[in-house]
Protein backbone atom coordinates (compact mmCIF):
# COMPACT_ATOMS: atom_id res chain seq x y z
CA UNK A 1 0.00 0.00 0.00
CA UNK A 2 2.63 2.41 0.82
CA UNK A 3 4.86 0.90 -2.37
CA UNK A 4 4.27 4.20 -3.97
CA UNK A 5 6.16 6.29 -1.32
CA UNK A 6 9.18 4.12 -2.34
CA UNK A 7 8.73 4.54 -6.09
CA UNK A 8 8.46 8.33 -5.20
CA UNK A 9 11.67 8.50 -3.76
CA UNK A 10 13.48 6.16 -6.14
CA UNK A 11 12.46 8.31 -8.71
CA UNK A 12 13.71 11.58 -7.53
CA UNK A 13 16.93 10.13 -5.22
CA UNK A 14 18.03 7.94 -8.46
CA UNK A 15 16.44 8.75 -11.13
CA UNK A 16 16.06 12.70 -10.83
CA UNK A 17 19.13 13.50 -8.72
CA UNK A 18 21.00 10.90 -9.89
CA UNK A 19 22.46 9.79 -6.71
CA UNK A 20 23.48 6.34 -6.23
CA UNK A 21 21.46 4.41 -3.94
CA UNK A 22 24.74 2.67 -2.46
CA UNK A 23 26.05 5.70 -2.05
CA UNK A 24 25.58 6.99 2.15
CA UNK A 25 24.44 10.82 0.70
CA UNK A 26 21.90 8.55 -1.90
CA UNK A 27 20.26 6.15 0.71
CA UNK A 28 19.53 9.11 3.33
CA UNK A 29 17.97 11.06 0.74
CA UNK A 30 16.03 7.99 -0.13
CA UNK A 31 14.84 7.53 3.48
CA UNK A 32 13.96 11.24 3.75
CA UNK A 33 11.86 11.68 0.87
CA UNK A 34 10.25 8.26 1.16
CA UNK A 35 9.00 8.59 5.06
CA UNK A 36 8.42 12.11 4.67
CA UNK A 37 5.80 11.72 1.80
CA UNK A 38 4.90 8.77 3.50
CA UNK A 39 4.16 10.55 6.96
CA UNK A 40 2.98 13.35 5.31
CA UNK A 41 -0.10 12.08 3.47
CA UNK A 42 -1.43 9.83 6.27
CA UNK A 43 -1.17 12.83 8.52
CA UNK A 44 -2.99 14.63 6.47
CA UNK A 45 -5.70 12.22 5.56
CA UNK A 46 -5.75 10.86 8.85
CA UNK A 47 -6.12 13.99 11.50
CA UNK A 48 -9.08 15.22 9.41
CA UNK A 49 -10.51 12.16 9.60
CA UNK A 50 -10.08 11.64 13.41
CA UNK A 51 -11.10 15.38 14.09
CA UNK A 52 -14.81 14.71 12.29
CA UNK A 53 -15.17 11.97 14.42
CA UNK A 54 -14.40 13.84 17.80
CA UNK A 55 -15.54 17.46 17.15
CA UNK A 56 -17.83 17.09 20.05
CA UNK A 57 -15.52 16.02 22.37
CA UNK A 58 -14.89 18.78 25.06
CA UNK A 59 -12.77 18.90 28.13
CA UNK A 60 -16.19 19.24 30.04
CA UNK A 61 -17.17 16.25 29.29
CA UNK A 62 -14.31 14.88 29.39
CA UNK A 63 -14.29 16.29 32.97
CA UNK A 64 -17.57 14.67 33.81
CA UNK A 65 -16.31 11.25 32.75
CA UNK A 66 -13.56 11.12 34.70
CA UNK A 67 -15.70 12.01 37.77
CA UNK A 68 -17.74 9.39 37.74
CA UNK A 69 -15.23 6.79 37.69
CA UNK A 70 -14.41 5.03 40.84
CA UNK A 71 -10.77 5.57 41.99
CA UNK A 72 -8.53 3.18 40.37
CA UNK A 73 -10.40 3.19 37.28
CA UNK A 74 -10.46 7.31 37.53
CA UNK A 75 -6.63 6.87 36.54
CA UNK A 76 -6.77 4.50 33.63
CA UNK A 77 -9.94 7.26 32.34
CA UNK A 78 -7.46 9.96 33.05
CA UNK A 79 -4.52 8.43 30.86
CA UNK A 80 -6.85 7.76 28.18
CA UNK A 81 -8.22 10.68 28.15
CA UNK A 82 -5.19 12.06 28.15
CA UNK A 83 -4.12 10.40 24.95
CA UNK A 84 -6.86 10.68 22.79
CA UNK A 85 -8.24 14.40 23.86
CA UNK A 86 -7.09 17.59 21.50
CA UNK A 87 -5.55 20.12 23.80
CA UNK A 88 -2.66 22.54 23.34
CA UNK A 89 0.35 22.29 25.79
CA UNK A 90 -0.49 25.87 26.69
CA UNK A 91 -4.07 24.78 27.92
CA UNK A 92 -2.33 22.56 30.93
CA UNK A 93 -2.51 25.50 33.68
CA UNK A 94 -6.31 26.09 32.96
CA UNK A 95 -6.99 22.14 32.50
CA UNK A 96 -5.15 21.89 35.63
CA UNK A 97 -6.88 23.77 37.54
CA UNK A 98 -10.27 22.65 35.68
CA UNK A 99 -9.92 19.66 36.81
CA UNK A 100 -8.36 20.18 40.62
CA UNK A 101 -11.48 22.64 41.31
CA UNK A 102 -14.01 20.20 40.73
CA UNK A 103 -12.03 17.97 43.21
CA UNK A 104 -10.62 15.71 40.99
CA UNK A 105 -7.40 13.92 42.46
CA UNK A 106 -3.87 15.19 41.90
CA UNK A 107 -3.14 11.49 40.99
CA UNK A 108 -5.49 11.52 38.29
CA UNK A 109 -5.12 14.83 36.70
CA UNK A 110 -1.39 14.34 35.95
CA UNK A 111 -2.48 11.01 34.54
CA UNK A 112 -3.85 12.93 31.96
CA UNK A 113 -1.08 15.12 31.50
CA UNK A 114 1.92 13.08 31.80
CA UNK A 115 0.19 10.71 28.71
CA UNK A 116 -0.88 13.49 26.58
CA UNK A 117 2.31 14.44 24.89
CA UNK A 118 3.40 10.71 24.56
CA UNK A 119 0.52 9.70 23.16
CA UNK A 120 -1.48 11.71 20.42
CA UNK A 121 -3.05 10.93 16.92
CA UNK A 122 0.37 11.85 15.12
CA UNK A 123 2.82 9.18 17.17
CA UNK A 124 0.47 6.71 16.96
CA UNK A 125 0.02 6.70 12.92
CA UNK A 126 3.75 7.77 12.67
CA UNK A 127 4.42 4.73 14.96
CA UNK A 128 2.27 2.61 12.45
CA UNK A 129 3.61 3.79 9.07
CA UNK A 130 7.38 3.01 10.43
CA UNK A 131 7.57 0.87 13.20
CA UNK A 132 3.98 -1.89 12.66
CA UNK A 133 1.56 -2.29 15.24
CA UNK A 134 3.31 -4.48 17.08
CA UNK A 135 5.10 -1.34 18.18
CA UNK A 136 2.69 0.83 18.31
CA UNK A 137 0.84 -1.11 20.56
CA UNK A 138 3.88 -1.57 23.28
CA UNK A 139 4.41 1.95 22.86
CA UNK A 140 0.55 2.89 23.92
CA UNK A 141 0.61 0.63 26.33
CA UNK A 142 4.08 1.78 27.74
CA UNK A 143 2.52 5.52 27.62
CA UNK A 144 -0.32 5.24 29.45
CA UNK A 145 1.42 2.87 32.31
CA UNK A 146 3.54 5.62 32.92
CA UNK A 147 0.89 8.05 33.25
CA UNK A 148 -1.18 6.21 35.28
CA UNK A 149 1.62 4.74 37.76
CA UNK A 150 2.77 8.08 37.82
CA UNK A 151 0.05 9.48 38.74
CA UNK A 152 -1.10 6.40 41.67
CA UNK A 153 2.19 7.58 43.04
CA UNK A 154 1.63 10.84 43.53
CA UNK A 155 -1.72 10.50 45.28
CA UNK A 156 0.03 7.76 47.51
CA UNK A 157 2.17 10.35 48.69
CA UNK A 158 -0.40 12.75 48.98
CA UNK A 159 1.46 14.99 46.49
CA UNK A 160 -1.76 17.69 46.52
CA UNK A 161 -0.05 18.60 49.78
CA UNK A 162 2.22 20.87 47.83
CA UNK A 163 0.05 22.18 45.65
CA UNK A 164 0.10 26.02 45.69
CA UNK A 165 -2.35 27.75 48.32
CA UNK A 166 -5.18 28.54 45.90
CA UNK A 167 -5.15 25.67 43.87
CA UNK A 168 -5.15 23.43 47.32
CA UNK A 169 -7.87 25.37 48.60
CA UNK A 170 -9.60 24.78 45.58
CA UNK A 171 -9.31 21.62 45.45
CA UNK A 172 -10.29 20.81 49.10
CA UNK A 173 -13.42 22.73 48.72
CA UNK A 174 -14.00 20.58 46.22
CA UNK A 175 -13.66 17.19 47.43
CA UNK A 176 -15.13 17.87 50.40
CA UNK A 177 -18.44 18.03 48.32
CA UNK A 178 -17.96 15.53 46.23
CA UNK A 179 -17.61 12.77 49.32
CA UNK A 180 -20.87 14.23 50.12
CA UNK A 181 -22.91 13.27 46.66
CA UNK A 182 -20.16 10.60 45.36
CA UNK A 183 -20.04 9.92 41.95
CA UNK A 184 -23.19 12.19 40.85
CA UNK A 185 -21.87 13.82 38.04
CA UNK A 186 -23.83 14.17 35.24
CA UNK A 187 -22.04 14.45 31.62
CA UNK A 188 -22.95 17.62 29.82
CA UNK A 189 -24.83 16.42 26.45
CA UNK A 190 -22.94 16.73 23.30
CA UNK A 191 -23.24 19.24 21.05
CA UNK A 192 -25.42 18.42 18.06
CA UNK A 193 -23.39 19.19 15.07
CA UNK A 194 -23.96 18.76 11.70
CA UNK A 195 -21.80 17.10 9.16
CA UNK A 196 -20.88 21.02 8.05
CA UNK A 197 -19.84 22.03 11.48
CA UNK A 198 -17.83 18.54 11.89
CA UNK A 199 -16.37 19.59 8.69
CA UNK A 200 -15.30 22.89 9.69
CA UNK A 201 -13.55 21.79 12.97
CA UNK A 202 -11.96 18.87 10.99
CA UNK A 203 -10.69 21.36 8.42
CA UNK A 204 -9.45 23.62 11.25
CA UNK A 205 -7.92 21.36 13.17
CA UNK A 206 -6.05 20.13 9.87
CA UNK A 207 -4.29 23.43 9.72
CA UNK A 208 -3.43 24.42 13.03
CA UNK A 209 -1.85 20.54 13.64
CA UNK A 210 -0.29 20.16 10.19
CA UNK A 211 1.14 24.25 10.40
CA UNK A 212 2.67 23.11 14.03
CA UNK A 213 4.11 20.17 13.39
CA UNK A 214 5.84 20.05 9.71
CA UNK A 215 8.65 21.68 11.03
CA UNK A 216 9.09 18.68 13.48
CA UNK A 217 8.63 15.86 10.65
CA UNK A 218 11.47 17.21 8.32
CA UNK A 219 13.53 17.63 11.08
CA UNK A 220 13.28 14.46 12.67
CA UNK A 221 13.10 12.17 9.40
CA UNK A 222 15.67 14.45 8.28
CA UNK A 223 18.08 13.38 11.70
CA UNK A 224 17.04 9.24 11.02
CA UNK A 225 18.03 10.04 7.51
CA UNK A 226 21.10 10.71 8.19
CA UNK A 227 21.40 8.34 11.11
CA UNK A 228 20.18 6.04 8.23
CA UNK A 229 22.96 6.86 5.59
CA UNK A 230 26.54 7.36 7.26
CA UNK A 231 25.53 4.99 10.96
CA UNK A 232 26.57 1.46 9.89
CA UNK A 233 23.91 -1.45 10.51
CA UNK A 234 24.61 -2.64 13.83
CA UNK A 235 26.44 0.06 15.45
CA UNK A 236 24.38 0.37 18.30
CA UNK A 237 24.35 -3.61 18.74
CA UNK A 238 28.28 -3.48 18.73
CA UNK A 239 29.12 -0.34 20.57
CA UNK A 240 26.58 -0.41 23.54
CA UNK A 241 26.26 -4.68 23.30
CA UNK A 242 22.72 -6.01 23.50
CA UNK A 243 21.65 -3.52 26.13
CA UNK A 244 23.78 -3.28 28.95
CA UNK A 245 21.95 -1.51 32.07
CA UNK A 246 23.27 1.73 32.26
CA UNK A 247 22.40 2.53 28.67
CA UNK A 248 18.58 3.20 30.25
CA UNK A 249 19.56 5.91 32.38
CA UNK A 250 22.43 7.18 30.15
CA UNK A 251 19.58 7.02 27.45
CA UNK A 252 17.24 8.91 29.50
CA UNK A 253 19.50 11.57 30.79
CA UNK A 254 20.86 11.87 27.32
CA UNK A 255 16.69 12.60 26.25
CA UNK A 256 15.88 15.60 29.43
CA UNK A 257 17.77 18.50 28.20
CA UNK A 258 16.33 17.48 24.37
CA UNK A 259 12.74 18.89 23.81
CA UNK A 260 10.98 17.65 20.95
CA UNK A 261 6.97 16.57 20.72
CA UNK A 262 6.84 12.87 19.41
CA UNK A 263 6.22 13.73 16.24
CA UNK A 264 10.24 14.88 15.94
CA UNK A 265 11.52 11.48 18.24
CA UNK A 266 10.01 9.06 16.67
CA UNK A 267 11.39 9.29 13.12
CA UNK A 268 15.08 9.01 14.79
CA UNK A 269 14.15 5.93 16.83
CA UNK A 270 13.04 4.17 14.11
CA UNK A 271 16.48 4.57 12.48
CA UNK A 272 18.00 4.01 15.77
CA UNK A 273 16.36 0.82 16.95
CA UNK A 274 17.06 -0.34 13.04
CA UNK A 275 21.27 0.48 13.79
CA UNK A 276 20.56 -1.57 16.80
CA UNK A 277 19.71 0.26 19.78
CA UNK A 278 18.11 -2.07 22.20
CA UNK A 279 14.13 -1.35 22.12
CA UNK A 280 13.68 -0.48 25.72
CA UNK A 281 16.76 2.19 25.68
CA UNK A 282 15.16 3.94 22.60
CA UNK A 283 12.07 3.66 24.01
CA UNK A 284 13.41 5.58 27.40
CA UNK A 285 14.90 8.09 25.43
CA UNK A 286 12.16 9.22 23.54
CA UNK A 287 9.92 9.58 26.58
CA UNK A 288 12.55 11.75 28.19
CA UNK A 289 12.54 13.81 25.24
CA UNK A 290 8.74 13.78 25.12
CA UNK A 291 6.94 13.89 28.05
CA UNK A 292 9.49 15.45 30.50
CA UNK A 293 10.19 18.90 29.28
CA UNK A 294 11.76 22.18 30.89
CA UNK A 295 9.03 24.47 29.54
CA UNK A 296 5.97 22.66 30.49
CA UNK A 297 8.05 22.24 33.89
CA UNK A 298 8.15 26.02 34.51
CA UNK A 299 4.42 26.25 33.31
CA UNK A 300 3.40 23.66 36.44
CA UNK A 301 5.29 26.15 38.79
CA UNK A 302 2.54 28.56 38.36
CA UNK A 303 0.13 25.91 40.36
CA UNK A 304 3.05 23.81 42.33
CA UNK A 305 5.59 24.32 44.96
CA UNK A 306 8.87 23.50 43.90
CA UNK A 307 8.63 20.49 46.12
CA UNK A 308 5.91 19.07 44.07
CA UNK A 309 7.64 19.64 41.09
CA UNK A 310 11.16 17.64 41.84
CA UNK A 311 8.58 14.92 42.91
CA UNK A 312 7.47 15.01 39.72
CA UNK A 313 10.57 14.81 38.04
CA UNK A 314 11.80 11.82 39.64
CA UNK A 315 8.89 9.77 39.65
CA UNK A 316 8.84 10.50 35.79
CA UNK A 317 12.56 9.95 35.51
CA UNK A 318 12.38 6.36 37.42
CA UNK A 319 9.35 5.34 35.47
CA UNK A 320 11.12 6.06 32.11
CA UNK A 321 14.12 4.06 33.40
CA UNK A 322 12.06 0.99 34.47
CA UNK A 323 9.87 0.89 31.66
CA UNK A 324 13.37 0.63 29.62
CA UNK A 325 14.93 -2.16 31.45
CA UNK A 326 11.69 -4.28 31.24
CA UNK A 327 11.39 -3.51 27.41
CA UNK A 328 14.79 -4.42 27.09
CA UNK A 329 14.38 -7.82 29.15
CA UNK A 330 11.43 -8.62 27.37
CA UNK A 331 12.18 -7.67 23.97
CA UNK A 332 13.97 -10.30 22.36
CA UNK A 333 10.62 -12.10 22.96
CA UNK A 334 7.75 -9.43 22.12
CA UNK A 335 9.40 -8.41 19.19
CA UNK A 336 10.60 -11.51 17.29
CA UNK A 337 10.84 -10.95 14.38
CA UNK A 338 10.51 -7.47 13.75
CA UNK B 1 -17.25 51.02 27.30
CA UNK B 2 -17.28 47.59 26.93
CA UNK B 3 -14.63 45.55 29.30
CA UNK B 4 -12.90 42.74 27.97
CA UNK B 5 -11.00 40.03 28.93
CA UNK B 6 -8.48 37.73 26.89
CA UNK B 7 -8.12 34.72 29.39
CA UNK B 8 -4.76 32.76 28.84
CA UNK B 9 -1.44 32.11 30.39
CA UNK B 10 0.38 33.95 27.91
CA UNK B 11 0.65 32.03 24.65
CA UNK B 12 0.65 33.09 21.13
CA UNK B 13 -2.69 32.55 20.58
CA UNK B 14 -4.35 34.53 23.36
CA UNK B 15 -1.97 37.82 22.06
CA UNK B 16 -3.66 36.99 18.81
CA UNK B 17 -6.64 36.91 20.30
CA UNK B 18 -6.64 40.23 22.08
CA UNK B 19 -5.14 41.92 19.14
CA UNK B 20 -7.87 40.60 16.39
CA UNK B 21 -10.53 42.07 19.35
CA UNK B 22 -8.27 45.70 18.99
CA UNK B 23 -8.69 45.69 15.73
CA UNK B 24 -12.08 44.81 15.17
CA UNK B 25 -13.52 47.35 17.70
CA UNK B 26 -11.39 49.97 15.85
CA UNK B 27 -12.66 49.35 12.57
CA UNK B 28 -16.64 50.03 14.28
CA UNK B 29 -15.28 52.84 16.22
CA UNK B 30 -16.08 51.47 19.37
CA UNK B 31 -13.79 52.51 22.05
CA UNK B 32 -13.13 49.09 24.14
CA UNK B 33 -10.88 48.22 26.98
CA UNK B 34 -8.69 45.17 26.22
CA UNK B 35 -7.06 43.51 29.47
CA UNK B 36 -4.90 40.48 29.13
CA UNK B 37 -5.50 38.13 32.24
CA UNK B 38 -2.47 35.90 32.68
CA UNK B 39 -3.35 35.03 36.72
CA UNK B 40 -4.00 30.98 37.28
CA UNK B 41 -6.54 32.01 39.44
CA UNK B 42 -8.19 34.33 38.05
CA UNK B 43 -8.75 32.31 35.03
CA UNK B 44 -9.57 29.37 37.48
CA UNK B 45 -12.35 32.03 38.73
CA UNK B 46 -14.07 32.25 35.37
CA UNK B 47 -14.37 28.34 35.01
CA UNK B 48 -12.28 28.07 32.38
CA UNK B 49 -10.65 24.84 30.70
CA UNK B 50 -9.16 25.39 27.10
CA UNK B 51 -7.43 28.86 25.81
CA UNK B 52 -7.67 31.02 24.58
CA UNK B 53 -10.78 32.38 26.48
CA UNK B 54 -12.99 35.79 26.14
CA UNK B 55 -14.76 37.34 29.17
CA UNK B 56 -16.92 40.42 28.98
CA UNK B 57 -18.30 42.52 30.92
CA UNK B 58 -17.46 39.64 33.01
CA UNK B 59 -19.37 36.94 31.60
CA UNK B 60 -17.22 34.00 29.18
CA UNK B 61 -18.60 34.13 25.98
CA UNK B 62 -15.94 32.15 24.24
CA UNK B 63 -13.12 29.20 25.04
CA UNK B 64 -10.83 27.37 23.42
CA UNK B 65 -9.68 28.97 19.84
CA UNK B 66 -9.03 32.28 18.65
CA UNK B 67 -12.72 33.99 17.89
CA UNK B 68 -13.36 34.65 14.18
CA UNK B 69 -14.02 38.10 13.09
CA UNK B 70 -17.83 37.55 12.49
CA UNK B 71 -18.32 36.64 16.27
CA UNK B 72 -15.99 39.78 17.85
CA UNK B 73 -18.18 41.79 15.35
CA UNK B 74 -21.64 39.91 16.95
CA UNK B 75 -20.13 40.52 21.08
CA UNK B 76 -18.79 44.40 20.53
CA UNK B 77 -22.10 45.22 18.57
CA UNK B 78 -24.30 43.92 20.75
Amino acid sequence: MFEIFTRLANWLAYDLVGLNPDTKLGSSLHFFIEDTSKILFLLIVMIYLIALARASLNLERVRAYIQQKHRVMGYVFGSGFGAITPFCSCSSIPLFLGFTSAGIPLGITMAFLFTSPIINEVAVIMLWSLLGWKFTLAYIVIGMVVGIIGGMILDAVKGERWLKDFAAKAYQAAASETREHEHEVDVPEAPKLTLAERHQFAKDELREIVGRIWKWVLIGVGLGAALHGFVPDGWFAENLGSGQWWSVPAAVFAGLPLYSNATGVIPVMESLIVKGLPVGTTLAFCMATVAASFPEFIMLKQVMTYRLLAMIFVILLANFMVVGWIINGIGPWLFAGF
Amino acid sequence: MKHVEVLGTGCKKCVTTAESIERVAQELGQSVEVIKVTDPAKIMAYKVMSTPAVAIDGKVVHSGSIPERNKIVGWLES
